[in-house]
């Protein structure tokens, strides 16, 4: 039986976690379909037939899956799930939000933040903010799983050539409405894809000492990410928090800068390739994930940092 | 109606209701709760590899409960609610976050009891038979807790009970019939309204949990808790997962410290090649 992934989108553009998730699907192995659920997203789900590795593409296109609002787009997953073996979401905010609602309307267990796939029906999983790693089996008859993106490498964009189906919208349940949304607008990279991040903590002191980040994440072609003090501290947006109940990153460089590394902050980034810590403090638990440790005042450091870049 | 409480009347699903209307119109919410590893206890894997050793470690309420509870207790400060009820799934030795909730303000407790690994979804659907005789027109839950991390039970409640869905809440309004609700997704803010009743899952920022005081503390010990089972319920506990083992996760190969800027520099080009 095949594989039904649900696309990451805003109804204009196909978000790249997309691409992971095929990813994982690929891995799983079998005949690969994407349902595209959105409001006037034909464009996205051609953007999606061109993916590699997928085989059909189902539109549902309707006012009613504008916002990907649980209630609607629960049911329509649902309804379509008993042809495939496995649904597969990815563990971004849309992907948690609606996809144990499919997981409950089917009567399975979802397998949440698969890290790895073992095999068809056995997976591996982080528990405990990334402390211990599961590996759980599944003997439900449609496996929902929603995936880590950074967990899975992304497949081409380019190079598939699926036919776009059209599936019949279901009635909007009516329970709940958008209002509207805030979405920070930002040129950098995404937190979530970026190749380098440049974090910061309680250390940075205050919002305005964020722009020594800004300078140099600009300089490395990277986003800045923060720990949940430096957000609590009003120091740097909530959707900047990296961390167990943040964003989970996994880029090639993170620089973690006036962060002590929390076990909440490490469950967020200690899969980062190379890590870096610039900390006053040689005691700071961070320096026992850091690749490379610079024990320095960060703000004589992190400027001569970006000179030297 | 579609959506709405299978048994209790739609009260507050018309828009013309007025919430804050006399004393005799009540609203329940039920706020659960999960017994935890305290979030700051750095869990060690078994030796065996069958699970996490949890034998004398300092368990809590998970942080995200907390924050649910202190909610529903300021809703019912704010007169929006008229009655806090919190309940708890797990072993007998989880009356005592409870007795924390009810210290923290909630009113009345359920425990059902169950020494069984309990997975989200059958907590769904033992949260789903209490919600049935309850009826509260909220329930709110914590986004994920901090052992298993799945982020489920809240949304798979939804599903089964045919409320609306508010998840990751950062800000909850109050309104005629419905609630105004700020929720964190990737990149910023989303405002929804939701129709009640309706399930809600706190986020961090949604509010700063309060210290229960000692007199509190005493008043809670007099608070009715009552002890239910599954059976009683009605819920058959099962799962379609099996644990196969639990490993620590990959060490990672120790670090060095660098002495300068232009060593690190030098090291990130010619050593790490990541710049």
């Amino acid at each position: 039986m095949a594989i039904l992934v649900i696309a990451e989108h805003n109804n204009s553009a196909l978000n790249p976690a997309t691409l992971n998730t095929v990813g994982a699907a690929s891995a799983i192995g079998g005949d690969i379909h994407l349902l595209v659920a959105g409001s006037g997203c034909a464009a996205v789900a051609e953007t999606a037939a061109k993916i590699a590795g997928v085989s059909q593409v189902l539109l549902a296109d309707d006012a009613a899956y504008a916002h990907q609002l649980p209630e609607n787009v629960a049911p329509l997953i649902a309804g379509i799930a008993p042809s495939y073996s496995h649904v597969l979401a990815p563990a971004s905010t849309n992907g948690k939000n609606y996809l144990p609602c499919v997981a409950a309307l089917l009567d399975v267990d979802q397998i949440s933040d698969i890290i790895a796939v073992l095999s068809a029906d056995t997976f591996k999983r982080p528990i405990y903010a990334g402390n211990a790693i599961a590996t759980v089996r599944s003997s439900a008859l449609i496996k929902v799983i929603t995936v880590r993106t950074t967990a899975f490498e992304a497949v081409a964009a380019e190079g598939g050539s699926a036919s776009v189906e059209a599936v019949a919208a279901l009635a909007d349940s009516g329970k709940s409405s958008f209002i509207s949304e805030d979405i920070a607008k930002s040129d950098r990279p995404d937190l979530g894809s970026a190749k380098v991040i440049v974090s910061g903590g309680r250390g940075l002191l205050s919002s305005d000492n964020f722009q020594l980040l800004y300078t140099l994440a600009d300089k490395l072609g990277g986003a800045v990410g923060a720990s949940r003090a430096a957000v609590d501290a009003g120091f740097a947006a909530n959707d900047l928090q990296v961390g167990q109940t943040g964003k989970i990153v996994a880029p090639d460089l993170y620089i973690a800068v006036g962060i002590s590394g929390a076990i909440q902050h490490l469950a967020g980034m200690k899969d980062s390739k190379v890590i870096v810590a610039i900390n006053k403090d040689p005691e700071a638990p961070i320096f026992q994930v850091a690749d490379y440790g610079l024990v320095a005042d960060l703000f004589e450091a992190v400027p001569e940092l970006t000179q030297a870049v | 109606m579609k959506g709405m409480h299978p048994e209790q009347p739609c009260r507050f699903a018309g828009v013309n209701f007025p919430l804050y209307q006399g004393d005799e119109e009540s609203m329940k919410v039920l706020v659960a709760v999960k017994r935890v590893v305290d979030y700051n206890v750095k869990v060690r894997v078994k030796a065996d590899n069958s699970g996490v050793d949890l034998a004398n470690v300092k368990m809590s309420m998970n942080p995200f409960c907390e924050i649910a509870v202190e909610e529903a207790v300021r809703l019912k400060e704010k007169g929006v609610v008229t009655e806090v009820v919190v309940v708890s799934i797990g072993p007998n030795a989880a009356q005592e976050q409870l007795r924390t909730a009810l210290a923290l303000g909630g009113d009345r407790a359920i425990l059902v009891e169950t020494e069984a690994e309990v997975g989200s979804l059958t907590v769904a659907k033992l949260l789903k038979a209490v919600v049935d005789q309850e009826q509260p027109q909220l329930v709110i839950l914590g986004k994920q807790a901090i052992d298993s991390d799945n982020n489920q039970t809240g949304q798979m409640l939804a599903a089964l009970t045919g409320f609306a869905q508010g998840t990751f809440i950062s800000k909850v309004e109050a309104a005629e019939g419905s609630f105004t609700i700020t929720r964190e997704i990737d990149g910023g803010l989303q405002k929804l309204a939701l129709k009640l009743p309706a399930i809600l899952t706190t986020d961090l920022r949604l509010n700063e949990p309060r210290y229960a005081s000692l007199p509190n503390i005493m008043k809670a010990k007099k608070k009715p808790l009552d002890v239910v089972t599954p059976e009683s319920l009605g819920v058959e506990i099962r799962s379609t997962l099996e644990l196969v083992k639990v490993e620590a996760p990959e060490e990672r190969k120790p670090g060095i410290k660098v002495a300068s800027v232009a060593e690190l520099v030098d090291k990130l080009k010619n050593e790490a090649k990541v710049i």
